[in-house]
């Protein structure tokens, strides 16, 4: 199967949504977006039949397309199981994202078009295997976040639009001195941006040293590392409800997979070197966020700052480097981009409704809207771990994983980290329980109406894949184990 | 004949200049509307014929030569050349002599021409002077206006002193070599004072490149020009001045690598820094872009910096983006300052409810210029970058990286206003004519598609090993 159908299909799409008039952009954006979540599910077929067929390593439907021959660019694509389970997730939240924002009335057209365009930039991204072209489309992301957040945004939009794009800048400026190291330091002395082959083309170690921290920390603030998180509460706050859907669903889990797939895969000396810097960093990520979020009082804020807790737990599942807790830290990425999209998708619904998010304003919805209720309530299970959601099983394997390292140092750190559980469960049942249950605290409120049809389609499809992981974790484990462990095994073959 | 074929770029524009005097002192007069369709077409026919049978060779004694890489190089003068005859033709429209205003435009453009063809510091020098001087009286052409003449005696002035310079830097490598031949040059000895004649030589080229600390006229000159001319000063002069630069540093004074790396390094880390810092602070949209456009030679000098054949074909590669990205700026801004007279950041606030198309083509071109991708602009500085890499100095790179950053927050404040902001009293709908429909229509598919057609590079590259 040819890959670059996952790219020209949101284009195509986009284009469609750029001519069609206003009245029908949308449709033509959710008609897009549906495709492409049955081409995700086609790919994910096709994936298994042929990973059936040839098990072991390597990625599959590899093509390459030169770009720039003489500086060694081509457009190089290839999926793993880890690569598709990111594919469809952003298959999922953008189709959610298009049905939630359906009664969208400023610049009804523009908005879908950057949203569409949003999805192809993280559609180019986990299906490159050429670093140009993965640092290519991490970047094309920056124009639509920064209008879409700008212009449809609330609160102090603009502060945030700026805020975010300049941190997210920040992070790809290293990167991308990160990526130059990489492509001129090889050690046959041949310039090449090709993952495959830079992994055989391993650095010296003294060059790691230096390298490795720049690509970790660039790809780290994009999802959100220790002191670089500030963007995440402003921007997603600001945010309308389909881009931060789509921010921390997403957007955050670039970072992650970049962290993965590029810094520790290219130069594991150096990982294995710097995981302790790596998981110091990520266990208070994982604390702060969740005590920072135990303050806040507005349900976006609370959601964005829970969103820098739970992506500790990537950052720790990675630095902590056994192949369980790398499992695990894909697992959370998916976990958490299906359970932050429904979470803020849900927030959207009430905001819309009672023109309030400060949790102390609301008070009693379960008795007018159900429905929109429930969903909140089990975003909200999801988020404190609650076995048989996806959430346990991601932080479990992160867990058992991390204890797996058995030096005293990184035991006392799973522990800190573990404690970040009780903290998210006071915040979600304190924010659940105000907001939910007790008496109604505005009257107006008695005359809201539940979900319409388009919010319980766009929260029915996230909540299936929340419940498929929490309750038959085996489908996934099975797509994306074997590339995790694959995964492993190189890296741990370079390590002394 | 074969001299005709190998100065085709030259003798056509002479011819076009020729012409238009023979038009111009006519009994009947064209009115403006005629003059501007008649010139419009005839450098259309001038860009079209730059690509067609091009030689290699040199003629007069070397003074003269010409190969592959120049032609193309030419070629893309006359482009931007032609964009900005394209855009600024409303304005045009309601000048009065017109006729001049295209000579010494020609005549300048001529200027560069023997600059890129030149193989001799005399035939240097002079063609340098030859393209300042007719931008110096474009400058006062609005000569009612008092900025306009404060620009030209500015630019006058500067030029002056900057050719100073590079005389006296010319004859103390004639002193120090016996010859002024480039070939001859650069297979010259090195001494001190060779050096000595390189640096005053290299700071009269600075000056040209308006890198810091020798930019102070930039700003001031910029916002004082007619609209037109400053997009032909940053656009075009810049790019001939870049194109030369980087060839003469490899071709001249390959002896003296180390040291012009050096002050490459040192002057390129100033001029983003010190560009960035002032484009911050601006209000006005002309002297925005110009200091915006100092901070795009820091990253040139980085680019050149690298190593012979990358550093030439990524800054010719980035001189081409640029074009396309910034005469796509300014032909915004000359039309709204034509129409509205605003040229205030702040007064293009509320510009996309009333003007959505041209908001989407200036966001284009300043996020083409900030090197966001997939704007072609992403490209073209990624590969200045890579180029400066090479050596090694990762350090540089670095400053770069980060001054990226700052250059992409003071470009997002002009989006800013134009998307975000409000205003009761934005700028009322602009209309547009066809002619500058051609000219952004050029512009922006020059922006989006030269990134992804790999073969653009490629092409520089192969000429650029002709060098």
């Amino acid at each position: 199967m040819n890959l670059s159908l996952l790219l020209i299909l949101p284009l195509l799409t986009a284009l469609a949504v750029l001519l069609a008039k206003p009245g029908s952009a949308r449709i033509a954006a959710l008609a897009g977006s549906g495709l492409q979540l049955v081409l995700a599910c086609v790919l994910l077929f096709k994936y298994t039949a042929e990973r059936a067929i040839n098990p072991g390593d390597g990625f599959l439907f590899q093509s390459s397309y030169s770009w720039f021959k003489t500086l060694h660019i081509e457009f190089y694509t290839g999926i793993d199981g880890i690569s598709i389970a990111m594919i469809l997730l952003t298959a999922l939240v953008v189709f959610a994202g298009v049905l939630v924002s359906w009664n969208v009335e400023k610049m009804r057209k523009e908005f879908f078009f950057l949203l569409i365009l949003l999805s192809a930039g993280a559609y180019g991204f986990f299906i490159s295997l050429d670093l140009f072209s993965m640092f290519f489309f991490l970047e094309v992301a920056v124009i639509p976040k920064y209008l879409l957040i700008g212009i449809w945004g609330s609160g102090r939009k603009e502060y945030s639009a700026n805020k975010l794009a300049l941190m997210l800048m920040g992070g790809s400026a290293l990167v991308l001195v990160g990526l130059l190291g990489v492509y001129f330091n090889t050690a046959n002395h041949n310039p090449s941006f090709n993952l495959l082959n830079l992994h055989s083309q391993t650095l010296p170690f003294e060059l790691q040293k230096v390298f490795f921290p720049l690509l970790f920390v660039g790809f780290g603030i994009f999802t959100a590392i220790f002191p670089f998180h500030t963007w995440v509460p402003d921007g997603h706050s600001s945010a309308p409800t389909a881009a931060s859907m789509f921010l921390a669903g997403i957007s955050m889990k670039l970072g992650g997979y970049g962290c993965l797939r590029v810094a520790v895969f290219l130069m594991p000396e150096a990982a294995h070197y710097y995981s302790g810097a790596i998981v110091v960093l990520s266990a208070i990520a994982i604390l702060y966020g969740a005590f920072a979020t135990m303050t806040q009082t507005d349900l976006k804020y609370m959601n964005a700052y829970s969103s820098v807790s739970h992506c500790g737990f990537v950052l720790l599942g990675i630095g902590m480097m056994t192949t369980a807790s790398v499992h695990g830290a894909v697992l959370q990425m998916v976990s958490h981009g299906l359970m932050t999209a429904l979470f803020f998708a849900v927030i959207g619904m009430i905001y819309e409704r009672t023109h309030t998010r400060q949790v102390r304003e609301l008070g009693g919805l379960m008795k007018v809207m159900p429905f929109i209720s429930s969903v909140f309530f089990l975003a909200g299970l999801c988020s404190l771990g609650l076995p048989g959601l996806s959430g346990f099983i991601a932080e479990m394997n992160v867990f058992v994983g991390s204890w797996q390292r058995a030096e005293a140092f990184y035991r006392i750190a799973t522990v800190i980290a573990c404690m970040s559980i009780v903290v998210t469960a006071v915040y979600i049942l304190r924010a659940t329980g105000t907001s939910l249950m007790g008496p109604m605290k505005n009257k107006d409120y008695l005359n809201l109406t539940d979900a319409h049809w388009n919010e319980r389609l766009a929260s029915g499809i996230l909540i299936i894949g929340i419940l498929v992981i929490g309750i038959a974790p085996f489908i996934v484990n099975d797509i994306i184990y074997p590339s995790t462990q694959q995964l492993m095994l190189n890296i741990q073959s370079i390590l002394p | 004949m074969e001299i005709v074929f190998l100065m085709k770029h030259e003798l056509l524009l002479v011819l076009l200049m020729a012409l238009m005097l023979i038009v111009r002192i006519s009994e009947e007069e064209p009115d403006n509307a005629s003059w501007i369709r008649m010139f419009n077409i005839m450098f259309f026919l001038n860009c079209l014929a730059g690509w067609f049978s091009n030689r290699t060779g040199a003629g007069f004694s070397n003074m003269f030569v010409n190969n592959e890489i120049l032609a193309f190089e030419k070629n893309i003068l006359n482009t931007g050349t032609f964009i900005i005859c394209l855009f600024s033709s409303g304005w045009l429209l309601k000048q009065r002599h017109i006729a001049e205003f295209y000579l010494l435009l020609i005549a300048s453009l001529l200027g560069m021409f023997f600059m890129l063809s030149s193989g001799n510091l005399l035939m240097f020098y002079l063609s340098v002077e030859m393209s300042a001087i007719p931008v110096a009286a474009l400058c006062n052409f609005n000569h009612n206006e008092r900025r306009s003449s404060e620009a030209a005696m500015k630019m006058i002035f500067s030029s002056a002193f900057s050719s100073c310079l590079m005389l006296l830097g010319i004859s103390f490598l004639y002193g120090a070599t016996g010859s002024l031949d480039f070939v001859e040059l650069g297979t010259a000895g090195t001494s001190p004072l060779f050096l000595a004649g390189f640096i005053l030589f290299f700071s009269g080229l600075i000056f040209k490149l308006s890198v810091v600390p020798f930019h102070f006229w930039t700003a001031d000159v910029y916002e004082g020009s007619p609209i037109a001319v400053t997009a032909f000063l940053s656009v075009v002069s810049k790019g001939a001045m870049v194109f030369v630069f980087a060839s003469l540093l490899y071709k001249v004074f390959p002896v003296l690598q180390h040291e012009w790396y050096t002050l490459l390094c040192i002057f390129s880390v100033i001029t983003m820094v010190v560009g960035n810092l002032f484009a911050i602070r601006q209000d006005n949209m002309k002297r925005f872009l110009a200091f915006s456009s100092i901070t795009q030679v820091g990253f040139i000098l980085i680019g050149v910096s690298g190593n012979m054949q990358d550093g030439i074909t990524s800054s010719i590669y980035f001189i081409l983006i640029y074009l396309f990205s910034n005469l796509a700026a300014f032909a915004i801004v000359s039309r709204i300052s034509e129409v509205s007279g605003r040229e205030e950041i702040s007064q293009y606030a509320g510009l996309y409810k009333t003007n959505p198309v041209l908001s989407w083509i200036l966001a284009l071109a300043l996020f083409s210029l900030a090197g966001i991708p997939p704007t072609a602009g992403f490209f073209g500085k990624i590969f200045l970058l890579t180029s400066g890499a090479s050596t090694g100095n990762f350090i540089l790179i670095t400053v770069a990286a980060l001054n990226m950053i700052v250059s992409l927050y003071y470009y997002l404040r002009v989006i800013r206003s134009v998307f975000m902001d409000n205003s009761d009293d934005s700028i009322s709908t602009v209309t547009t004519g066809l002619v500058f429909k051609i000219a952004v229509f050029i512009c922006i598919s020059g922006i989006l598609l030269t990134g992804f057609f790999g073969s653009v590079y490629q092409y520089i590259y192969s000429l650029s090993a002709g060098i």
